[in-house]
């Protein structure tokens, strides 16, 4: 290949010397800037693998001089996290929820962890602020508890959960199959579910059928639900006098429920199958704000 | 410059012959191919050495394939990450050993909505199930599609023992038993009355089991779906091992 270096006359730039077909190649070098950061990085990625982890052996590999592990660092992160807010941590262990909410300084503390660790972990099924959500997730603002609303109840629902598979002192409760399992007819269920109602104001049923309901409600639902209907938080059984409906008011709804009960699940928050349960801690700050949401008891 | 000298050094030989440009190519590339393949050599030091980590069972694995069909991993990574914003979010970091039976691994790098990698048994199976029928239903400032037809469609399982096989051929512990029993543990594992004996003999008594969708009649997708999404990052139990047990 003939080479013959030129100034090219139209840019003045010189050629590599290179021609073929008389079509010749201009010699841009590459900008400085550029070429100096493209060398600063060649020997940035030297000094790089001579201090942190880099070159892998047979088995293992060199670490570097600083010998860095991320995971390490991720401990000691959260054990200096955990440092900081030692003031606080130290003061409420060994606190009941109720102690702990009567030190304004700590509730503050426990009202904020505790919101943290609601969005990050209960939020998804009761809403952000305790909303609840239809289809069986209850509000947790509002005065109505199924297990009981007080400091202590609150902080057994939110240790071992509801129905969980994974807790031996899960609360448990079962309510019957009325209808699917044939311990009532379908008008004994429908006759049920609308003496249900009219506890509550609803329905537009007849005084016979209400008559008929309420006895089937005396002998089938009373132990649970209670004489007055007004429920017991010892079984998980909601008061079916006030118009809050975990799975819906319309006649169908407390029908569907009477005739196969859908029965909602908790998970257990202190164990986990990864060993990954919430701690004491937290779990204490959960109550606290839990019940500060509205309706504790 | 290299301009001025003879044209047959340097840079000019290399362009001019066939043969010695071949082989500096090689040489090239190898070096970049042993830079990637070379650390694999060491994956049996890379992996942790942690017990609770087993294959999927069948149902989960039927979960698995619909997961990746709908492209979940588009939106919600597998991987909590050492930072402690992440951690203290999600949970324990993943670890190489938690993943080593995914074939593909599902850790994704796109977060839309939250990592996934231990969403297992933090929500009950009923919330699975609004949640993907209509996310909004439970999560209102949610942007998720709906999945509602996942409760619709019969579970295709016909060939489930033939995607066991081919885990088990890329390297996934698979038995011959575990194959051969593959319907009927698959069966088994997505009805709350059957008998799990066997499936736990085969596969741990930490399996969840019982009707996931809601709905005892029907083997649907949500079934297998809500499965899968159950035992993700439920198998090793952190609470046992130290940051040195998990340093590679």
């Amino acid at each position: 290949m003939p080479t013959k270096v030129e100034k090219d006359s139209v840019t003045g730039t010189e050629t590599t010397g290179h021609e073929w077909d008389g079509i010749k190649e201009l010699n841009t070098p590459l900008p400085k800037w550029w070429l100096y950061i493209f060398y600063a990085s060649i020997i940035w990625s030297v000094i790089y693998c001579i201090f942190m982890p880099s070159v892998p052996y047979i088995t293992g590999y060199f670490g570097g001089i600083w010998d860095y592990s991320q995971r390490a660092t991720v401990e000691e992160q959260l054990a200096a996290a955990h440092q900081r807010q030692s003031v606080f941590l130290d003061r409420m262990a060994g606190l009941s929820p109720e102690q702990v909410a009567e030190d304004p300084e700590l509730l503050t503390f426990a009202l904020a962890g505790g919101a943290a660790a609601f969005a990050d972990n209960c939020a998804p099924c009761h809403a952000l602020g305790g909303a609840g959500n239809p289809g069986g997730y209850p509000v947790l603002a509002d005065d109505d508890w199924l297990w009981g609303g007080t400091m202590d109840d609150i902080m057994v629902t939110i240790r071992h959960g509801i129905r969980s598979d994974l807790d031996t002192n899960t609360r448990l409760a079962t309510m019957p199959n009325f209808g699917s399992d044939g311990l009532l007819s379908r008008e004994q269920v429908a006759a049920v579910a609308d003496y249900v109602l009219s506890l509550s104001g609803h329905g537009d049923a007849g005084a016979e059928t209400l008559a008929e309901g309420a006895e089937i409600f005396a002998a089938q639902c009373v132990s649970c639900h209670g004489a007055d209907g007004t429920g017991l938080h010892e079984f998980g059984a909601p008061n079916l006098t006030d118009a809050i409906w975990l799975y819906g008011g319309e006649r169908s709804e407390v029908i569907a429920q009477v005739n196969h009960p859908r029965l909602g699940v908790m998970p257990a928050w202190e164990e986990r199958a990864n060993g990954q349960g919430l701690d004491d801690t937290t779990i204490r700050m959960l109550t606290v704000y839990v019940h500060s949401l509205g309706g504790g008891e | 410059m290299v301009l001025e000298k003879p044209v047959t050094k340097g840079h000019a030989r290399l362009e001019t012959n066939t043969l010695l440009m071949a082989v500096v190519i090689l040489i090239t590339v190898s070096i970049g191919g042993l830079v990637e393949i070379v650390p694999l050599f060491t994956i049996d030091s890379t992996i942790e050495q942690v017990d609770g980590v087993r294959p999927y069972t069948p149902l989960e694995l039927a979960g698995r394939r619909i997961y990746i069909r709908e492209g979940c991993y588009n939106c919600h990574s597998q991987m909590v990450r050492p930072f402690r914003d992440e951690v203290e979010r999600y949970g324990h970091y993943s670890i190489a050993a938690e993943s080593m039976f995914d074939h593909p691994f599902q850790w994704g790098s796109k977060r839309t909505g939250p990592d996934l990698a231990r969403v297992g048994g933090k929500y009950s199976n009923d919330w699975h199930v609004a949640h993907l029928i209509d996310p909004r239903s439970v999560v209102p400032e949610s942007i998720m599609p709906p999945y509602a037809f996942l409760a619709e469609r019969e579970l295709g399982y016909r060939d489930i023992a033939d995607h066991l096989w081919a885990n088990s051929a890329v390297g996934v512990p698979y038995t011959e038993e575990m194959i051969a029993a593959a319907y009927e543990d698959l069966l088994a594992q997505a009805d709350a009355e059957a008998d799990w004996s066997g499936l736990e003999e085969r596969y741990g008594d930490n399996v969840v089991t019982g009707d996931f969708d809601g709905d005892p009649e029907r083997l649907t997708e949500m079934d297998a779906l809500v499965a899968y999404l159950q035992v993700l990052g439920t198998m090793v139990n952190f609470s046992e091992y130290s940051v040195e047990d998990l340093r590679q």
